[in-house]
């Protein structure tokens, strides 16, 4: 480790990927690289809690069967979600017999999954492992807002929570077309944003505190990455960064695109800034960039999952936003 | 960066809200509420003109609240509320649909701790300052009445 940069020396490879999206997510610019494109967000389930959960499972089956596997072969799967207690990866869990280790760092827990799967397949701990998270827009807005009937205006800066799953299958480098390579830990960095509302101000400075971490450790330029893709920090908190970034020496402008912004058109689809949730960067990376990655368009890329680690109880009680953004390094073998 | 460097920045570069749409669109939508409700008590005068002006006014507010709990449930009255902001708030309309709305997402949960627990978690706040400013009132008219 390199002061907050880990290296994964032992080889880590990305054996599949796997997406479920919503139907609003469908409508979007992304939809032809979705695995599945949801009808009805409530499938059918008495709540979107129980929806949710649904997709959760259907990803990771999805994935087994993709890959002709059983949850024999699977050492572990590393699963997160926003609602309560991590309870919608929990319940997806209590369907297979495979290990489970839950995680959450917000809308970064992808990444979080990502970096503790990496590090256990590359200390020769596990061979094989699934990296999960899902969200829903439904259950978000109950936990974190309102009641979905009720008539309040969004404001401009608010963000439109991704539903769906996606999973990504880590496994000990071999002939894999994609391998992860390295990745920067973020730090919990909180400016004093107050507003639940523009989480991309909130998240912001994390982004940009791993950034410069990743480049300073790594003594990489920006152009050494044909992508760097944030989270969700919407269109607003992305053009924000890519200026305050450049204020510090460091011009990512050709390379910077947000998932949240990929995700949706903003132009005709109302969501806000964008996308945002635990889902966003997960199913725009399994999705759209790896697909790119596969193609050999993409040969480099840098992934900033973004979460805003908001709590309505701390809000109500005064406390600001933290944020915190991990960093991961993929490359085109 | 500071923190509040930070924050100031933030203010002066991410988009603002649009007050004079919302405005415009809060007092078109507001207003035609309003009109709604005074030809309901208008019908209702014309059906019933004996009708005492109180007993009007009370049956027109329980149709006004009746019809919004109605879309509500329908899915219709949050896109009223999306589009016309504080114009569909302030209405009695907002306080019904603020109370449809948490009792129809809870009603998941049961009916004791999900819907009835839930009920008034928005509008709880409204009901306790109107009971609390109408006991201060009633205080200061006894006393000043009194006089």
């Amino acid at each position: 480790m390199i002061n907050r940069t880990i290296f994964f020396t032992g080889g880590v490879g990305i054996a599949d990927t796997t997406t479920i999206a919503g139907p609003k997510e469908g409508e979007g610019p992304l939809a032809k690289y979705f695995d599945t494109i949801l009808e009805d967000d409530l499938l059918g389930q008495k709540s979107y809690e129980k929806a949710e959960t649904k997709i959760h499972i259907a990803a990771i089956r999805h994935m087994l069967n993709k890959t002709s596997m059983t949850a024999k072969d699977i050492d572990c799967v590393f699963a997160g979600d926003l609602l309560d207690e991590m309870i919608v990866s929990s319940l997806a869990l209590r369907e297979f017999n495979i290990p489970f280790i839950g995680l959450y760092n917000a809308c970064a827990s992808f990444a979080e999954a990502l970096i503790v799967g990496s590090s256990m397949i590359s200390g020769g701990l596990m061979d094989r492992v699934i990296c999960s998270t899902s969200s829903h827009f439904s259950t978000a807005e109950r936990q974190y807002r309102f009641p979905l009937e009720l008539g309040s205006q969004r404001t401009p800066l608010s963000q439109w929570t991704v539903t769906g799953a996606g999973c990504t299958m880590l496994e000990k480098y071999q002939k894999h077309k994609v391998k992860i390579t390295c990745a920067t830990l973020g730090k919990v960095v909180d400016y004093g944003v107050k507003d639940a509302n523009d989480m991309g101000a909130a998240m912001l400075p994390a982004a940009m505190d791993t950034i410069k971490t990743h480049f300073r450790d790594t003594q990489r330029k920006p152009s050494y990455y044909d992508m760097i893709a944030t989270g969700d920090l919407g269109d607003a908190g992305g053009r924000l960064l890519r200026k305050l970034i450049k204020e510090e020496g460091i011009d990512i402008d050709s390379q910077h695109q947000d998932c949240g912004e990929l995700i949706f058109n903003r132009e005709w689809q109302d969501v806000g800034q964008g996308g945002s949730g635990t889902a966003c960067s997960n199913i725009v990376f399994n999705s759209y960039i790896y697909q790119q990655m596969l193609e050999g368009k993409i040969k480099k890329l840098l992934l900033v999952p973004t979460g805003a680690l908001v709590s309505k109880t701390a809000s109500l009680q005064g406390e600001t936003i933290p944020g915190i953004a991990h960093a991961i390094c993929m490359e085109r073998v | 960066m500071k923190n509040k460097e930070y924050l100031k920045t933030v203010k002066s570069e991410m988009p603002p809200s649009r007050h004079v749409k919302t405005m415009v669109r809060a007092f078109i939508v507001g207003g035609l509420i309003c009109c709604i409700g005074q030809g309901i008590s208008d019908l209702l005068k014309l059906a019933f003109p004996a009708m005492d002006k109180q007993v009007n006014q009370q049956f027109t507010v329980l149709i006004i609240i009746a019809v919004t709990g109605i879309l509500t449930g329908f899915g219709v009255y949050d896109n009223i509320g999306k589009f016309g902001g504080a114009g569909s708030i302030i209405p009695i309309t907002g306080f019904a649909n603020s109370v449809v709305a948490p009792a129809i997402e809870f009603k998941r949960e049961g009916y004791i701790f999900g819907l009835c627990a839930n009920m008034f978690t928005i509008a709880g706040p409204v009901i306790v300052f109107g009971v609390v400013s109408s006991i201060i009132v009633g205080l200061i008219y006894l006393i000043i009445g009194g006089v």
